[in-house]
């Protein structure tokens, strides 16, 4: 037992640690990006949290999916409570420990755990028939490459297996009861991995003490695997679903975000306001990660690649380069790269390439409406529009090089206050036209 | 306004004309729908006039800031200059950056869409439609338009006014917070739409056609223009008409 207690202590300190590498990295690449992610009004934030990311507000936009995510969901948060008896137990030698103390709340806290089990699996198994039998169209286009789908895939198939391993420890468990009692305290009659139990039948005791032993380490590596494994992984969302709704801006829809240096240089033009301090503006826009704001650069980590912003997008709808769930992606890989660069004692951000450019192409960036059909669609409050239009503001105000058809719009806003060619002096001709006006 | 503010007045409320209603054939057809409807019933209300100028929506989603701001801060000057506190408009995206975006530069306005004003009219009572009329039989779908719908979540106040026609209204599957884009947004008005498989406009139409409405209802210029080229496209305008919620209220009052 002491090797397996020792064992125990070193995975688990060595996956904190590493987990918590991962973490500061993350960390350090979201503070790459411009402000500060706001506080304000925290009353209406937590609520936001709460409801969206907790409650899943936003996803009983589709009843049936929404359902069965709600099952993986609850499971996994609920059986993660189990983990607490498992580490524990591992740390302690102990098996069970909890039993002597819940009595008999035991056995109905360990049947709901195998309910969620078994709603989970079920929900898995459907889950992975809808991408790869049924193969919904957002799962399937231009950006899920070959990683994105295998990482969908891996963790559900990785969930199945862990709710496997549940199930057969339990039934072992039980056996283990009937055979050794004054070892292995009663948990009870439990519903589903009772059923399980004949499949056990005929092995011998030590047989039994092995599978169960197999089932929990089984379990709780492949957890502590599932924790390392999710930093590099869209499912980092079950962690980032939660700041990502929190700071998600408050302002209104339709507003995009000010940009002061230019307001002052405006007004001081105009003969209203100061001349501008002087000193480096900055850039305008966004070229690369580290001009954008730092919520969209969390959003990015935040991002399920669920696709729901894809498939309302009109754009991508009528097959159009855009997808608003590939912009959060590339911006993703971006900082990844980053990141990879620097470890290996590369350039990093100074690498020769930019978000703007080597991942996203301006054939993209200009087929937006702006019609927020993404913002609406996503399920955790990601905006991707923000993304794209702080490049558009790189290209035209940095590149000048927004397409000839928009210059010649900006031109006649300039000289004639219209997008089109007409003079000023016929703005309120449509008063006089006609025939049956005043 | 020019010509109240000599004379000392300051309107009830600015109407706020809009590009497109100023200089666009057809959305200058919406415009005088709307006044018919303000003078009708005796509403004390101005326009700029030339005075008026791009708001700069256009300008800003296509990245020109330096443009929008410009505009912007003009307009506010002269808005602020004739000290109005009431606007009402038939465009979406001049609603959107007045209300959402010119505070932020020192310009706040009470400012409506003018579906939510008709609604309001119908709702007091002012605007009367009788029972059975001419639209008794007609089928109109209703066309979301993005600035109105979901980025400022006016949904019912357009359906509102074209339920008071008397007319069957009909739903696209495609409506209110998922209503499909026209196309002309985020500035795509002003330039071709980039390579791809359909033109939106024409998916956006064939939506509205599958309905098997007669009239497709708008209430923005800009989806104005896309709906009528998309059935112009299909080469229905012989058999359906698109027209803003303001030329069929006016419609219906015999205006
Ligand atoms: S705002 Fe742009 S990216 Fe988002 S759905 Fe509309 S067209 Fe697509
Ligand atoms: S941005 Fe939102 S809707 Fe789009 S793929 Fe990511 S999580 Fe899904």
């Amino acid at each position: 037992m002491l090797v397996q207690q020792i064992l125990f202590v070193i995975i688990l300190a060595a996956t904190g640690y590493v987990v918590w590498r991962r973490a500061r990295g993350i960390a350090r690449n979201i503070r790459m990006g411009q402000g500060e992610l706001q506080t304000d009004r925290p009353g209406e934030r937590l609520r936001n949290m709460l409801l969206v990311a907790f409650g899943q507000k936003k996803m009983f936009k589709r009843p049936w999916p929404a359902i069965l995510h709600f099952f993986v969901y609850i499971g996994f948060l609920v059986i993660n409570i189990e983990i607490l008896e498992f580490i524990v137990d591992g740390i302690a030698g102990t098996h069970r420990i909890f039993a002597p103390y819940l009595g008999g709340l035991y056995p109905v806290l360990m049947n709901i755990f195998e309910f969620l089990a078994v709603a989970v699996l079920a929900s898995c198994a459907i889950f992975l028939l809808r991408r790869n039998v049924a193969k919904v169209r957002r799962f399937w286009s231009r950006e899920m490459t070959a990683w994105p789908r295998l990482d969908a895939n891996l963790i559900l198939t990785a969930e199945i297996l862990l709710m496997i391993a549940i199930l057969t420890m339990n039934a072992a468990d039980q056996w283990l009861q009937v055979r050794t009692p004054e070892k292995y305290p009663a948990s009870g009659t439990l519903f589903f991995s009772s059923m399980l139990m004949p499949l056990f039948n005929e092995m011998s005791t030590a047989a039994l003490v092995v599978t169960e032993r197999v089932a929990w380490w089984f379990h709780i590596l492949g957890i502590l695997g599932f924790a390392i494994y999710i930093t590099y992984s869209k499912h980092l969302h079950i962690v980032l679903a939660f700041p990502n709704t929190y700071f998600a801006p408050l302002k209104p829809r339709g507003q995009m975000k000010n940009i002061e240096v230019v307001t002052n240089e405006v007004r001081a033009m105009l003969g209203l306001g100061d001349a501008p301090q002087t000193g480096a503006p900055g850039r305008f826009g966004a070229k690369d990660v580290n001009d954008l704001s730092r919520i969209s650069l969390l959003s990015a980590y935040a991002c399920t690649e669920c696709g729901r912003c894809t498939d309302e997008c009109p754009a991508n709808i009528t097959g159009k380069a855009l997808s608003p769930r590939k912009i959060m992606m590339d911006t993703r890989d971006r900082m990844e790269d980053i990141s990879r660069s620097l470890a290996k004692g590369g350039p990093g951000l100074d690498d020769g390439k930019s978000l703007f450019g080597d991942y996203i192409t301006r054939e993209e960036i200009n087929a937006c409406t702006a019609c927020q059909a993404c913002v609406e669609a996503c399920p955790v409050m990601i905006n991707p529009l923000e993304i794209i239009l702080d490049i558009r503001r790189y290209i035209a105000m940095e590149e000048s090089g927004a397409p000839a058809a928009w210059n010649a719009m900006f031109q006649n806003i300039e000289n004639n206050f219209a997008p089109w060619k007409f003079p000023p002096s016929d703005r309120f001709n449509w008063a006089n036209e006609g025939s049956r006006t005043q | 306004m020019a010509e109240l503010a000599a004379q000392g007045r300051s309107p009830e409320v600015l109407f706020w004309v809009g590009c497109a209603g100023s200089f666009d054939d057809r959305s200058k057809r919406v415009t005088r729908a709307f006044v018919k409807i303000l003078q009708s019933l005796k509403i004390d209300f101005a326009v700029l006039g030339t005075e008026e100028a791009c708001t700069g929506d256009p300008a800003r989603r296509a990245g020109n800031e330096f443009l929008f701001q410009v505009q912007a801060i003009n307009n506010i000057q002269v808005l602020n200059g004739y000290n109005i506190k009431r606007m009402v408009t038939t465009c979406p995206h001049c609603f959107n950056t007045i209300k959402n975006e010119y505070p932020q530069l020192g310009g706040n306005y009470a400012v409506e869409h003018h579906s939510t004003f008709l609604q309001r009219l119908i709702d007091e009572g002012r605007i009367v439609l009788k029972e059975g009329g001419t639209f008794k039989g007609r089928r109109i779908t209703y066309h979301d338009s993005c600035y109105l719908g979901r980025v400022n979540g006016v949904y019912e106040a357009p359906r509102a006014v074209l339920a008071a026609l008397d007319a069957d209204l009909v739903e696209m599957k495609r409506s209110r917070a998922k209503g499909l884009c026209c196309g002309a947004g985020g500035a795509q008005m002003f330039k071709e739409p980039e390579p791809g498989k359909k033109d939106i406009n024409v998916e956006r139409t064939d939506e509205a056609l599958n309905t098997n409405a007669d009239t497709i209802a708008v209430a923005c210029p800009f989806c104005m223009t896309m709906m009528r080229d998309g059935v112009k496209a299909r080469e229905k305008e012989s058999e359906v008409a698109v027209k803003d919620i303001a030329e069929l209220i006016a419609e219906r009052q015999g205006l």
